[in-house]
């Protein structure tokens, strides 16, 4: 049952609601600095989601998913301030089960068996700076959701709650973006000399 | 299941989001099949790089900046 503001006053409540909530501050705002790819930005929506956070604390359910909440909250003020800056109107043309589907069945089998070998290795002697790059040119919807699955581990059902999408949504924008990531480091292991080219389709 | 099916379900296999007649299915597939472990083995590595490139240092006054933050909502 909760109390609503608290018995002990909103000192007290302050207290409790950082003392549970400081533990997610790094994950957070890394997160948020992979979706603003600003320090500036990350910073401002970090704290906004506090904000938020703080504000909808007694809303919050008593041994309910802390995590999966404030990230809720975090993706839900960035949408509101950051993409409502943008305007861009990637969500609807990038969606879309059948064209995934066709995507990842024929997508997955061309590169040859040496070539992947020679990748895992390069993959692991890449740069910091070469993975954000290419996880940064990923569309936001795709990068958003890698992220929370890669980095975070949240489940399906989460990232589908936090993202406010179905399941299926979440399936194919977590196929789709890993995809196009695997693409984007590949291309840059080759760009740095890590792994030859990949062979010619049918070579 | 073919290695298209297979592939098809590795994502989900690397998430631990299949069930667990799928999972044994993927699981025998990949001990019997190089060159789609090598596929998995290579998602496998995607994912850990990911995760462990991505974790960056919180500003060393954030948190004191959102301890002020709320302390003045508080105040209101």
């Amino acid at each position: 049952m909760s109390d609503g503001p608290g018995i002990l006053g909103p000192m007290a409540d302050r207290a409790r609601f950082e003392e549970m909530t400081r533990e997610y501050m790094p994950a957070l705002y890394s997160h948020a600095l992979r979706l603003t790819r600003n320090p500036s930005d990350a910073e401002d929506l970090v704290q906004e989601t506090y904000l938020r956070a703080y504000r909808g604390f007694p809303t919050f359910g008593e041994g309910g998913n802390l995590r999966a909440w404030l990230f809720r909250i975090a993706t839900n003020a960035y949408i509101n301030v950051y993409r409502a800056r943008q305007r861009r109107p990637e969500q609807r043309d990038l969606d879309g089960m059948e064209e995934w589907a066709l995507h990842g069945a024929i997508g997955g089998l061309e590169a040859a068996a040496a070539a992947r070998t020679a990748e895992i290795e390069a993959l692991d002697a890449m740069p910091d700076e070469d993975v954000k790059r290419a996880l940064d040119e990923l569309p936001e919807i795709f990068r958003q959701t890698v992220l929370l699955a890669d980095v975070e581990g949240f489940s399906y059902r989460e990232i589908a709650e936090i993202t406010d999408v179905p399941i299926g949504t979440v399936m194919s924008r977590l196929h789709r973006g890993r995809r196009k990531l695997e693409e984007a480091l590949f291309d840059l292991a080759v760009e740095r000399g890590l792994v030859p080219e990949k062979e010619p389709a049918g070579a | 299941m073919d290695c298209y099916e297979i592939r098809e379900q590795l994502y989900a296999y690397l998430d631990g989001e299949t069930t667990v007649w799928r999972r044994r299915a993927v699981a025998r597939h990949l001990e019997e099949c190089p060159p789609c472990l090598e596929g998995y083995t290579l998602k496998v590595t995607v994912r850990r790089v990911v995760a462990q490139r991505c974790q960056d240092p919180l500003p060393a006054d954030l948190e004191s900046r959102i301890s002020a933050l709320l302390a003045a909502e508080a105040a209101d």
